[in-house]
């Protein structure tokens, strides 16, 4: 008898509240998954956002600060000042990170700060019920933009790993989605190689997940990762965006 | 080390080193962008850490983190980064992390301008930010008693679990005084005490989470309830004042910071015209001292708030005072300082009984 | 407490399932299905494996992979 599967130490016992099919449940997991077989979980320190992983703090196996909306990047320099030896990692939204944080976000990145980020980019802001994020695609019918969003009102999507890599201080950028398994376990990777970043102290790592909000979009969870797919990653391309590990290809 | 002479912004930062707070977060405002300058040369001395943020909002957020993570952090900025930072603030009182802040007041409102100002009491002393939480708000009014105090700060952030602030102003932050450090008893920060913060699990069995959010209003409640546990704490321990000449005054001034200096030269003054007066100087201006009220109201004639500011700490004294006497108030705002003439006049008015 | 419905290879942790229907698309097998005479503790039809159909399970473990609430747990 061996074990296929079966859930990681990295999460604690408390059930997730999202959505059912919501992926941050996936992302999550990826999250717990990597830094348990890193064997860092004693020595991580992680923090919250604001949105639907407000929570965040409750599930995962490790030391939590809650940050201010925006903030988690700032939070998380404070953190990993003070404890340089942890492993030191924010978990953000694209209101949080690409909105109102996205000063804390590109500065941080711009200090090389050794922290992770895990951006979750599913194009909409879920917990207050559906407005425009920064990442909504044109056209995208959305609490704020019911009429679809238009350029000559609301500007154009951001693409922050493409933003980010223009940085010296960023090491480790990647964009990845998790609509199906073989772009979970890509995306496992990939997380893997951030937190490889951070541990050989090579400068600031982010992976940007492609996510789903079916309830905000209005799909069935699997039509909404069908939605990813056809929808976003056009527009946000997968991918390495920059990468100075040299042991990763 | 012998006594130096210092500016007030540098015996601040080098207070704050020797209280063992190695760690210290920033961004560049007149006044007191000498406590930066200071820092970013002395932290790599003792193996601390010196970053300037890209904003107020920022530090303010690093310091959240550090604080939470255990360490003695100090950030220092002017009025107008001191309003970027009241949502960090209220976070940090929120989630019971330790922490000194201090504000060299300038002129506002807005921009503003660069000289000195009181005009930031209201927000130290009654929010700021926003929910039911206080800062422990300590004044100092010489250089001196400025490293003084920011030693005590260090000690009371950690023994309440909650941010203190120092409230100066240009004026303070930019003077010369002669400052002896070895008067002043040191600290360390002792991080292995601090059982509640994130500093990774390592063998501890229960994780720590250091969290404002609590969407179930019972707890919140009890949060609440338990946060104001702390304050009544401090409103028994942590009151400091200074009285002059109060015992047989006519009429009280009440004073703090670069201003109780004038005024302790209007008392003088005042003697010579025979007229008695003496000075309430509160050092704590949250808990707000009513003691040395009590003490005077009985035979005191009235009370005069004299503040660079259009009147903020005049409501607390009346407060205070909770109408039993007269009291009055002088002000200049926008970095405009009162001059002892003028507050000798205003004596003379209330002496002559002017009201 | 845990509703355990113990199959052979594959375990549903049901009362954490959403009915989200992730891991149906997700198996390579055509499998998994939910059980529409049941609801679970939070009112989610459960999904599950007919014992019937257990044996066409190839332990790939997609199901677990693609599960966002941890329901799944695979044994070969």
């Amino acid at each position: 008898m061996a074990v296929v599967f079966e859930k990681t130490k990295g999460l604690t016992d408390i059930p997730f509240h999202y959505c059912p099919g919501c992926t941050h449940g996936i992302v999550h997991r990826l999250v717990a998954e990597v830094m348990e077989e890193l064997g860092v979980l004693d020595k991580a320190i992680g923090v919250a956002p604001v949105g639907c992983a407000v929570f965040a703090y409750e599930y995962f196996n490790c030391d939590m600060q809650e940050a201010a909306h925006g903030r988690a990047p700032a939070v998380a320099t404070g953190i990993k000042r003070v404890h340089p030896d942890k492993v030191v990692f924010t978990y953000q939204g694209d209101g949080d990170l690409a909105a109102i944080g996205t000063a804390e976000t590109v500065h941080a990145a711009a200090r090389g700060e050794n922290i992770t980020v895990i951006f979750v980019n599913n194009a909409i802001y879920g917990m207050t019920g559906g407005q425009m994020a920064p990442t909504s695609l044109i056209g995208q019918e959305t609490l704020t933009t019911p009429y679809g969003r238009k350029p000559e009102n609301n500007g154009y999507p951001v693409k922050m790993c493409e933003m980010l890599s223009t940085l010296d201080g960023a090491s480790y950028i990647e964009r990845v989605s998790v609509y199906d398994v073989k772009h979970i376990l890509q995306a496992k990777k990939a997380i893997k190689n951030a937190f490889t970043a951070q541990l050989n102290k090579k400068g600031f790592s982010m992976i940007e997940v492609l996510s789903s909000c079916p309830t905000n979009w209005g799909l069935s969870p699997n039509e909404a990762l069908k939605c990813i797919k056809d929808n976003m990653e056009p527009y946000y391309p997968l991918g390495v965006y920059k990468n100075t590990l040299e042991e990763v290809k | 080390m012998a006594k130096v002479l210092m500016k007030g912004n540098e015996a601040l930062a080098e207070a704050a080193i020797q209280a063992g707070c190695r760690h210290y977060f920033g961004y560049p405002i007149t006044p007191q962008n000498e406590v930066t300058a200071y820092m970013a040369k002395r932290m790599p001395e003792v193996g601390g850490v010196f970053l300037q943020a890209e904003s107020e909002v920022s530090a303010i957020n690093m310091v959240y983190g550090a604080g939470g993570a255990g360490a003695r952090v100090l950030i220092t900025s002017s009025s107008p980064g001191i309003s970027l930072m009241q949502e960090g603030i209220s976070y940090i009182a929120g989630a019971e992390v330790p922490c000194v802040i201090a504000n060299i007041m300038r002129g506002g409102p807005g921009l503003g301008g660069i000289q000195p100002s009181q005009s930031d009491y209201f927000q130290a002393t009654k929010g700021g930010g926003h929910g039911d939480y206080k800062l422990i708000v300590l004044a100092p009014s010489t250089i001196q008693e400025m490293a003084d105090l920011v030693q005590q700060a260090f000690d009371i952030a950690d023994k309440y679990r909650n941010p203190v602030m120092i409230l100066g102003d240009g004026m303070l932050g930019q003077m010369m005084e002669p400052v002896d450090f070895d008067s002043i008893k040191k600290g360390e920060n002792h991080i292995e005490e601090k059982t509640w913060a994130t500093t990774g699990m390592g063998t501890r069995k229960k994780k720590n989470i250091i969290n404002s959010l609590e969407l179930d209003p019972q707890i919140l409640e009890k949060h609440n309830i338990g946060l104001f546990k702390k304050y009544e704490k401090a409103s028994k321990e942590e009151v400091r004042y200074e009285m002059i000449n109060c015992e047989d005054a006519e009429i009280i001034l009440v004073a703090y910071g670069t201003i109780a200096r004038v005024v302790k030269n209007v008392i003088e003054l005042a003697k010579r015209e025979n007229i008695k007066v003496g000075l309430i100087r509160p050092v704590s201006l949250w808990p707000f001292p009513v003691e040395p009220f009590e003490k005077t109201v009985d035979h005191v004639k009235g009370y005069l708030s004299i503040e660079m500011s259009m009147g903020q700490m005049v409501e607390d004294v009346k407060l205070a005072v909770n109408g039993r006497k007269p009291v009055y108030f002088y002000g200049r705002a926008g970095g405009m300082v009162p001059e002892t003439d003028a507050i000798l006049e205003e004596i003379r008015k209330i002496s002559g009984g002017a009201k | 407490m845990m509703e355990r419905i113990k199959m052979k290879q594959v375990i549903f942790n049901e009362s954490l399932c959403k009915s989200c229907e992730l891991c149906v698309e997700a198996c390579p097998k055509h499998i998994i299905e939910m059980d529409l005479d049941r609801l679970n503790v939070k009112g989610y039809h459960p999904a599950m494996i007919k014992p019937e159909n257990m044996e066409k399970c190839i332990s790939c473990g997609f199901c677990a992979i693609m599960c966002p609430d941890t329901v799944i747990t695979v044994i070969k």
